[in-house]
């Protein structure tokens, strides 16, 4: 081998083993904020968290201690509500996009439910306000309800679709062959073979609309006392972080990062059992 | 795909339309003798029905917000977009401070966020061992799933002290003979906005590009390494092959970065001025909704922030809608290849 040659040989070696370090950095600078937000949370949270912030009220402006029980239960409202209105449509569309979605029609339905989960949250915080807070002439928790609905009507179908698409083509095949009606197929056989697929998907665009904030600044507005009812302003969970984090009180500051807490540790547990549920479908096959 | 287990996932790389249908030759085999059923019918026009409820709801968004902006669009015309005076008290409306300030943002986050997310995805496609690529890249994922009002909470009471401190202070002694590192070190603006953005949009491009990389032929990496080619020139190879879906990563990203809100509205200082000073406080199309949306007091006023809203719809459904295209036609392309 030449000098050159072998210069040139060490060269091309050099930038190899430079790039690949390069690539393993960025990776290590991508997950550390992963592990600075999350510790941080962690440790601001779990410090921050006692039973008053599950069971009592918020207390009025300057008083420490009180708790966010209206918030969580807003937000269980609310997402009981997105639920409702938004999975029957997110499973159905699902379903058809599975069994008979082999079309034009079904492939515009997909691009378009692929784009629409694109489409800022704020946006569809917008949306609901002109579709339901202006006909009512004040602000509800149904208008919060319907805005999480539109959030997760792309993300439910899509999910669907692509765990029925992960039921083993036997199964099918062997429900027709006894001579059940395809519908029947679908819903006897098909459905109930995907449903931990299907539910966990469900719980996971759950929890992300439990996350949302901007949706709900304007549409469910946020209410400091105790408040059930769908026509009327609620509370939530994100709205009192958004709150409490601009507050200049500490104690507001602290009960901030309780919330988030809470928020993050729920978002982590259902992500971590997604991953779970779907690797072991996938290993299937 | 050579290696199982590495196929696309189907929920990222999508808009296929090439999916079997296990049913078509089925009832073709079966021919007439398959009766009309009237269940069937029933169970497959019902679903249909949701499915076009879907496609509805894309259209009716638009129309709505449409119909909610008619009185500024009306009045101020296309001027809307290239006027800075914002006045609710004299019933003034331009949108350009926050268009300009979402552009700068998003800039901004792009910037970082484009090397590190390639960076990440090359890593995880082509380097990473195959034990070490699925926790690392679910912890990737996982950046994408927390909420933006927890990384709102941790700009506040982490990065913008940080950056007043210790950043702001340094580049302004090192680089402040740039016009984009000068004034007042508040924490608070542009620079925390953006910083908190690329966060927040790298792990879309990262998983998004990783996936683009793999649908890359295996053939083609065995081809460069048995020409005598190192790991990295296999993987330039492999970069170009598909830097029309890595194009696609960053739109995605990029549309992220134009809608999100409320992390934005925390960090970026809230005021409706154009400086070029990455140190000032800025304003976002996206924060301004979230801010002035509820005390909206006259009907121009909340026209304005529909026709905003409008703007940023229409925005991130071209970016998704051309990035999607862009990313299925690659999937495609090699499928077939």
């Amino acid at each position: 081998m030449n000098g050159t040659g072998w210069w040139r040989f060490r060269w091309r070696k050099a930038k190899n083993l430079g790039m690949s370090t390069f690539a393993a950095a960025c990776l290590l600078l991508s997950v550390a904020p992963l592990v600075l937000i999350f510790s941080y949370t962690l440790i601001q949270g779990i410090s921050s968290l006692n039973l008053a912030f599950f069971v009592q009220m918020p207390k009025p402006v300057g008083e420490t201690g009180g708790g966010m029980a209206n918030a969580l239960a807003g937000t269980g409202i609310l997402i009981g509500l997105g639920a409702l209105f938004g999975l029957p449509v997110g499973i159905m569309g699902g379903i058809y996009l599975a069994e008979y979605g082999n079309n034009p029609f079904g492939a515009s339905v997909r691009f378009l439910a692929d784009v629409m989960s694109g489409v800022p949250s704020i946006v569809v915080g917008v949306v609901a306000y002109v579709l339901v807070v202006l006909p009512m002439n004040h602000f509800s928790a149904l208008a919060g309800g319907v805005a999480l609905a539109i959030l997760m009507v792309p993300t439910v179908t899509r999910t669907t679709e692509e765990m029925i698409r992960l039921v083993p083509h036997s199964y099918r095949e062997a429900g027709l062959a006894l001579g059940i009606p395809q519908w029947k197929t679908t819903v006897r056989i098909i459905l109930p073979a995907a449903l931990k697929g299907i539910t966990t998907g469900v719980l996971l665009a759950i929890a992300r609309a439990a996350g949302e904030t901007a949706p709900l600044l304007f549409t469910a507005l946020g209410n400091r006392f105790w408040s059930t009812a769908v026509d009327q302003p609620i509370a939530s969970l994100t709205v009192f972080i958004y709150d409490y984090a601009k507050a200049p009180f500490e104690d507001w500051n602290r009960q901030a990062w309780a919330a988030g807490f809470v928020l993050i540790s729920l978002i982590l547990v259902i992500s971590v059992i997604f991953r779970v549920v779907t690797r072991s479908r996938y290993a299937e096959h | 795909m050579a290696r199982p287990g590495v196929t696309p996932d189907p929920l990222t790389v999508t808009g296929d339309g090439t999916v079997r249908d296990p049913i078509a030759g089925l009832s073709r085999a079966a021919g007439p003798a398959r009766k009309w059923n009237a269940g069937d019918f029933i169970f497959k026009h019902l679903t249909l029905l949701f499915a076009l409820g879907v496609l509805l709801l894309v259209f009716l968004m638009g129309f709505e917000m449409y119909r909610g902006s008619a009185l500024t669009i009306e009045k101020f015309g296309w001027d809307f977009l290239v006027t800075s005076t914002w006045d609710p008290v004299l019933d003034e409306y331009g949108a350009l401070p926050f268009i300009v300030g979402t552009l700068v943002s998003s800039m901004l986050a792009l910037a970082i966020a484009v090397p590190l997310g390639l960076g990440v995805a090359i890593f995880l496609a082509e380097l990473a061992p195959r034990w070490l690529e699925q926790p690392l890249s679910f912890l990737v994922e996982l950046l994408a799933a927390i909420p933006s009002i927890v990384y709102g909470l941790w700009g506040i009471f982490v990065l913008v002290p940080w950056l007043r401190l210790h950043i702001q202070p340094w580049l302004g002694s090192n680089l402040g003979f740039l016009p984009f590192f000068q004034g007042p070190a508040y924490g608070f603006g542009m620079l925390a906005a953006g910083l908190i953005l690329s966060v927040m949009v790298l792990p879309i491009i990262a998983s998004i590009s990783r996936d683009v990389l793999r649908t890359v032929p295996t053939l083609q990496r065995e081809a460069a390494l048995a020409l005598g080619a190192t790991r990295w020139e296999t993987t330039k190879i492999v970069l170009t092959a598909a830097r029309s879906g890595i194009l696609g990563a960053i739109l995605l990203g990029l549309g992220r970065a134009v809608g999100e809100t409320m992390a934005v509205t925390m960090v970026i200082g809230n005021r409706a001025d154009i400086s070029a000073s990455l140190f000032s406080p800025g304003y976002t199309m996206a924060s301004v909704i979230a801010n002035e949306f509820a005390e909206a007091t006259t009907d121009l006023y909340t026209s304005a922030l529909i026709e905003i809203a409008f703007l940023l719809f229409v925005i991130t459904i071209i970016l998704n809608a051309v990035a999607r295209l862009i990313v299925w036609s690659m999937a495609r392309k090699f499928k077939t290849a």
